[in-house]
């Protein structure tokens, strides 16, 4: 028999017996950097290939999610934080090795950037509420109309921007957690991607909560369509690369096959969060009718559990004891 | 300069003197630790092998928990020495997640993570860690590696040994003589 | 039985004290502000140190106690001039601060009272509670005479009591160090080699070529400087032989380990001085000029063959031989090391007689490497008029045992219970350093004891069981807090090591050289306490050996030159303690009074079928039942497990961490359950657990219900005819796997 035991009563909160450091802040911020940067991406990409028209939830409606999912991702990171007050230290240095500066670095440009990119598109997609609002009329003084104008000039120069911005932080919400070796189940360099093409999934779905038209959704779910099959098929690779690797890794994968978190893992990621809205998006391309609301929600709350068991399991699994 | 920790499996008999001494020379919080012990049994009865050692951070060469570290709170100083500055801190965990040892905490008052310094401040006043300096079994080495005189580099140069974890890839500072 | 009249008082409605009331929250570790407060201070600054010796065993290492600027006591480590510790603590003594702090000590005086019908304590000043032990000790002086008036103690606080005992005319006093600990080697030795072993061991381990443990599982067992050697003869390759049932740690870092039966040693050591005999591989010069009875001994082991005793012990033929020789390769720089619990099966002296034959066989009495002539410092005692001389005492209630050198505790409690020794009737005690309940065993014994006397008043520093039962608590300081009589141990260099006050006394507690002046004063007995404060009685003997209290404070610890050799010359005329001068192979003493001359093995009892032998043993981070409170070191182990080996794991389908209940031989049920752990390192036939833990008393915040105690699982108990000791080893448990105290829970 192998026995390994602590002697001394090693038993310190939120380490032993397994991590519980990161939390559903953590997941919750993963999910919604990966949603905004799916929906900005194709905002810009779809701006520079100037379907501005055609696509207008894409481009005009949709970003609107952007800010908002960033604010409040940054604010659960905030939230996780140990030692708050000391949240200015992550501006004073530039750490290109740790992937937390430099997601701290993107998020810092990228939220402006997507909130003027909403701000450019507020007169033209809300009119009647900035009617009843007022504002560019009450806040005179901020020479808004001018501000305005200007950004609506250079939006392409926003859209060039945005698109390595938002690359960059859906494959940094993946290489978040791939970065870390000490957790056998992150350690793989799929995570990157594979983070990066649910991202831009859930992206994707968030644009379809928006669509009117039917030339825009069903481009749209096609993309999405798409994306899921990536997703799919990054799952199987990094099982099939864990498999091949070492013993702590298969152990980790055990935690998803046959584990704590294996009915939630195969019911509400790979059933409900990715098969089941393909099948609904691919029906209704075929010409089904189906509420595209349904394939949408289901994969926007597939993408958060997603986030919500990697996270979790990633930290039930260690390297020694 | 190069410090290194060098524990002796023969000798150690897992006391845990080195965890209370390290508590009291660095207020260690109740119920959190910087250095542990662990029993390991192999066989079966009566052909049992039994090894006990003292675990802390390995102050490695190559750690995960500095390069991970968003605001270089976690950094090393001369000698390897792998540290954590409280006020530069901002308790993102990152280090935590990073580190295959476990040897690092959360401090629940402070906030920031707090970990073994191989007790920097007696470094600096050429004293030894308070854990090699209370180990009954005299178990515990520490010194130069830089120095192929000094007992840590000779005995790691005669005995056989290992480090924890080595497929992690980090290089650690902390040597077990094992032979 | 629900009319006890002394019950043990759990939960007293008014407390100990509307302090402990609040903070007896079974807090883990939030209670513990004291540490975290620690945090916010600078790690690095400097503090005060000042000289003491440690208490929380019985080692007195001498350690330096560090405060900070408050006056309060941050860490406490070894002197490094020190013999017993070489400057560094074992892990009780650095936690010692522990006890200093532990916020759940005893802080007030406290007297027993009915309220509503309920027995409770009540907060008391410290004259009342004086005067009613004073009032009691005069009363049963009066009425039965100061001899029914008992001691139990151990520790520092138990020599302070021993002379105001003596001095009322009382000498009926014992502590559990001999009749529940070393007894019976201190006999075997003596009756062979004409000397007790003593504490510390004069074992010379750090120069030894081979060390033979029986049983004595140094590294678990942290007595300092002997972990200290056994590392440094780790290092100068000495041959180390471990005799253990149990993989102990020590036996893990031998190279060979003898996996004995249980309860048969007596065989293997018969049978290896039947090998070293046999094969002439003892020291023939010595054995001549030393030996008494070595040729009955040839005699008598001559068919003990290790063929024999293999039968018996498990043990291979060809690892009896080899170790043997091993043993006399390297004589006489060989210790078959005595051991020092060795309350085990009641044959216990004529074991240790058997070790010390061994030993003497190998010549390695009084040599390098093996045991060396300790020395102590000659201080004289502060002057006092003669005792008065009682009319009887600890030695004629223990003269059943005539070997026994020092009182039986468990005698003297027999002897408290009305019709078991009306010669000798004890009709009150004091109590001081001793938690009896979990210390000596049969705990119905003691409680029938405890509910016949007429007083008991308890001298602790927590809220130990025994407290409970009390009908006066004083609450002593810790050893952090006071003065208490110099340290002159012996050991290889002749040392004396300071205990002074490192911090103020917390709460309302007080040493007990204070309260035994206090008491002595109000007994009339003025003249055996000369002096306002212990320091007086310090400074005063230090002057007699040219050392003052200034250079004891500023040293901590004093060498002295050595007056006699460390070891014997070879060929040295030296005369032996014993009757006959010489090493008693043959003991003619023992043959007259009708015990067996030369030790004989004889089978123990086993285990009958579903019960498993309890065998216990040292955590390394405890001492006993005294630390298992104390805030740091419950940090390291906050609880015993039972381990179990996989095989019977297997049959009774137990698990790691599983929680289990256990039942003795006489039907007793432990208290608590206790957590499973699966191990190899342990027998099929065996259980074992750590000794100190399963507390019963609440206040004890911590501790309360962590583990289970081994005490309470012994009821058996064969008792050493020779010297009284009590032995602990024969008791087996069933193991439950459910709750028997399920139905009786309402
Ligand atoms: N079942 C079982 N029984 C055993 C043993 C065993 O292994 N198993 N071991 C035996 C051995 S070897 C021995 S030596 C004895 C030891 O027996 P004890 O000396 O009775 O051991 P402890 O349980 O530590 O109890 C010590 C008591 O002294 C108190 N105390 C501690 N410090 C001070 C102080 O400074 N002043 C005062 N006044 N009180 C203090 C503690 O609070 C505690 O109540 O037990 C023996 N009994
Ligand atoms: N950490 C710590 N150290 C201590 C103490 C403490 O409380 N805590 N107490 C001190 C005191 S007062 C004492 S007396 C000593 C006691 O320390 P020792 O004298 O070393 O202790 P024992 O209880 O004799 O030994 C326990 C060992 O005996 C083994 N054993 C059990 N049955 C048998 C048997 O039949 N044959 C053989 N050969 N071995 C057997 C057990 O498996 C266990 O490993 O420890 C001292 N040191
Ligand atoms: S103090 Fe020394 S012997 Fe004790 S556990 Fe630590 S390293 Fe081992
Ligand atoms: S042991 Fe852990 S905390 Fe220490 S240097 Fe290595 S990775 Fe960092
Ligand atoms: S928790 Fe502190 S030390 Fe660790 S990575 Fe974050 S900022 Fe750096
Ligand atoms: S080196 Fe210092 S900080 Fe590190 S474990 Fe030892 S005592 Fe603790
Ligand atoms: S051996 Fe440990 S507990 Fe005993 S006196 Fe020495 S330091 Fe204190
Ligand atoms: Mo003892």
């Amino acid at each position: 028999m192998q026995e390994e035991i602590f002697v001394s009563g090693r038993h310190i909160p939120n380490i032993d017996p397994y991590l519980q450091i990161w939390h559903w802040e953590i997941s919750l911020y993963l999910f919604l950097g990966g949603l905004a940067a799916g929906v900005l991406f194709f905002a810009a990409l779809f701006y520079l290939l100037k379907k501005e028209d055609e696509m207008p939830a894409t481009v005009k409606y949709a970003p609107i999610i952007a800010p908002i999912a960033l604010i409040i991702g940054l604010a659960a990171l905030f939230f996780d934080l140990t030692h708050k007050l000391y949240v200015w230290q992550l501006y004073t240095t530039v750490r290109i090795q740790s992937p937390m500066s430099w997601g701290a670095w993107v998020l810092l440009i990228t939220t402006p950037i997507s909130i003027l990119w909403v701000f450019s598109y507020y007169r033209e997609t809300y009119p009647k509420l900035e009617a009843k609002l007022q504002t560019f009329k009450r806040l005179k003084f901020l020479k808004l109309e001018t501000f305005e104008k200007f950004l609506i000039k250079n939006r392409k120069v926003m859209a060039i921007a945005l698109i390595p911005l938002t690359l960059v932080l859906g494959i940094y919400t993946g290489i978040l957690l791939s970065a870390f070796n000490a957790r056998p189940l992150w350690n793989t360099a799929i995570l990157g991607p594979l983070f990066l093409t649910s991202g831009l999934s859930t992206g994707a779905a968030g644009i379809l909560l928006f669509t009117k038209n039917h030339f825009e959704r069903t481009l749209i779910s096609k993309i999405d369509l798409a994306l899921i099959f990536i997703e799919l098929a990054l799952i199987v690779h990094m099982f099939m690369s864990m498999y091949a690797g070492s013993q702590v890794q298969l152990e980790a994968m055990e935690v998803l096959l046959g584990g704590s978190y294996t009915v939630m893992f195969f019911v509400f990621v790979i059933i409900l969060g990715l098969l089941v809205p393909f099948t609904l998006e691919l029906s209704e391309i075929i010409g089904f009718k189906v509420p595209i609301i349904a394939p949408a929600i289901l994969i926007l709350i597939g993408g958060l559990i997603f986030r919500i068991v990697m996270v979790n399991a990633g930290q039930l699994t260690r390297y020694l004891y | 300069m190069r410090y290194a920790m060098v524990i002796d499996t023969l000798k150690c008999v897992g006391c845990s003197d080195c965890v209370v001494a390290c508590q009291t020379e660095n207020n260690v919080p109740m119920g959190y630790c910087r250095d542990w012990v662990t029993e390991t049994v192999d066989g079966t009865y009566p052909n049992v092998e039994l090894e006990l050692k003292s675990e802390r951070c390995n102050h490695c060469d190559n750690a995960p928990c500095v390069r991970c570290c968003p605001t270089g709170a976690s950094h090393i100083v001369e000698g390897g020495v792998v540290l954590v500055t409280h006020d530069e801190c901002i308790g993102c965990g990152a280090c935590i997640e990073a580190c295959p040892y476990d040897a690092r905490y959360q401090h629940p008052e402070g906030g920031y993570v707090d970990k073994c310094t191989f007790c920097h401040h007696r470094l600096e006043k050429g004293q030894n860690p308070a854990c090699v300096e209370v180990c009954p079994t005299k178990c515990m080495y520490f010194g130069d590696l830089d120095d192929p005189t000094s007992e840590v580099s000779s005995l790691l140069q005669t005995r056989k040994h290992k480090v924890l974890a080595p497929e992690a890839g980090t290089s650690p500072n902390v040597y077990y003589l094992i032979k | 039985m629900t009319t006890s009249r002394r019950k043990f008082i759990k939960i007293s409605a008014l407390g100990l004290g509307g302090v402990a009331a609040s903070t007896s929250a079974l807090n883990m570790f939030g209670a513990n502000t004291y540490l975290d407060k620690l945090v916010k201070q600078n790690v690095a600054g400097e503090f005060n140190k000042t000289a003491t010796y440690c208490e929380v065993c019985f080692w007195k290492c001498a350690a330096w106690a560090y405060t900070n600027d408050e006056g309060e006591i941050i860490k406490i480590k070894g002197n490094e001039t020190d013999p017993h510790c070489y400057g560094r603590l074992c892990p009780r003594g650095t936690g010692g601060v522990g006890m200093y702090n532990d916020e759940d000590r005893l802080k007030t005086p406290l007297i027993r009272t009915t309220v509503d019908g309920k027995q409770t304590f009540r907060k008391a000043s410290w004259k009342e509670a004086l005067d009613l032990i004073a009032s009691k000790m005069t009363a049963i002086k009066s009425k039965y005479g100061a001899e029914s008036f008992a001691l139990l103690k151990h520790g520092s606080p138990g020599s302070h009591l021993e002379h105001l005992f003596k001095a009322y005319g009382s000498d009926t006093i014992a502590e559990p160090a001999y009749a529940q600990c070393r007894g019976p080697r201190e006999t075997g030795f003596e009756l062979t080699l004409g000397s007790w072993i003593g504490s510390p061991e004069p074992t010379d381990i750090r120069d030894t070529k081979c060390l033979v443990l029986i049983g004595s599982h140094i590294g678990e067992n942290m007595h300092n400087s002997q972990v200290q050697e056994m590392s440094d003869a780790i290092d100068n390759n000495a041959t180390i032989i471990t005799v253990d049932p149990r993989l102990s740690t020590a036996a893990s870092k031998s190279q060979h380990w003898l996996a004995i039966k249980p309860a048969t040693d007596i065989a293997l050591l018969l049978a290896w001085m039947h090998v070293i005999i046999e094969e002439k591989l003892y020291d023939k010069a010595y054995i001549e000029k030393y030996g008494y009875g070595f040729k009955e001994l040839k005699e008598h082991v001559k068919d003990l063959t290790p063929e024999w005793a293999y039968g018996i012990t498990t043990i291979k033929p060809e690892k009896i031989r080899e170790t043997a020789r091993l043993m006399a390769a390297a004589a006489p720089s060989v210790i078959v090391h005595p051991g020092r619990h060795v309350v085990w099966y009641g044959d216990d002296s004529q074991r240790e007689r058997a070790i010390a034959m061994l030993n003497g066989l190998l010549g390695s009495w009084g040599k390098r490497g093996g045991f060396y002539f300790k020395e102590k410092v000659d201080l004289p005692k502060f002057p006092h008029p003669a005792y008065p001389k009682p009319k009887w005492g600890w030695e004629e209630i223990g003269a059943k045992y005539p070997y026994a050198e020092m009182g039986i505790t468990s005698e003297l409690i027999k002897s408290s219970i009305p019709g078991e020794d009306d010669e000798h009737p004890i009709k009150a005690w004091i109590i001081a350093g001793t938690n009896l309940i979990n210390t000596v065993p049969k705990r119905e014994m003691i409680l029938k004891a405890m509910d016949a006397v007429e007083f008991i008043a308890v001298v602790d520093t927590m809220p130990m069981e025994i407290t409970g039962y009390a009908d006066v608590v004083l609450p002593e300081c810790t050893y952090l807090e006071r003065y208490d009589g110099i340290r002159n141990a012996a050991k290889r260099t002749p040392s004396l090591a300071l205990r002074q006050p490192v911090a103020k006394p917390k709460y309302d507690s007080k040493p007990a050289w204070w309260m035994c002046k206090q008491l002595g004063e109000r007994l009339g007995l003025h003249d055996y306490f000369q002096y306002d404060d212990f320091e007086d009685i310090i400074k005063w003997q230090l002057e007699q050996v040219g050392s003052s209290l200034e250079e004891m404070k500023r040293l901590g610890v004093k060498k002295f030159e050595r007056k006699t050799p460390l070891y014997m010359e070879d060929g040295e005329d030296f005369e032996f303690g014993t009757n006959s001068g010489k090493i008693e192979f043959y003991s003619d003493d023992l043959a007259s009074n009708g015990f067996d001359p030369i030790p004989v093995y004889t089978a123990h009892p086993e285990p009958p079928q579903g019960f498993y032998r309890l065998n216990y043993g040292r955590a390394p981070m405890h001492t006993f039942s005294r630390t298992t409170n104390n805030p740091n070191l419950f940090a390291l182990k906050s609880e015993n497990k039972l381990w179990v080996n996989p095989k019977i794991a297997r049959i009774i389908g137990l698990k790691n961490d599983q929680l289990v209940w256990l039942q003795n031989q006489d039907g007793i049920d432990s208290t608590f359950s206790i957590k499973v752990r699966v191990t190899e390192r342990i027998r099929y036939d065996s259980v074992y657990m750590y000794h100190g833990f399963g507390h019963t008393n609440k206040k004890l915040s911590r501790a309360f219900g962590k583990g289970e105690s081994d005490t309470l699982m012994m009821s058996k108990i064969p008792v050493d005819p020779l010297m009284g000791g009590t032995a602990l080893r024969g008791n087996f448990v069933k193991i439950l796997t459910e709750d028997p105290h399920k139905n009786s829970k309402v």
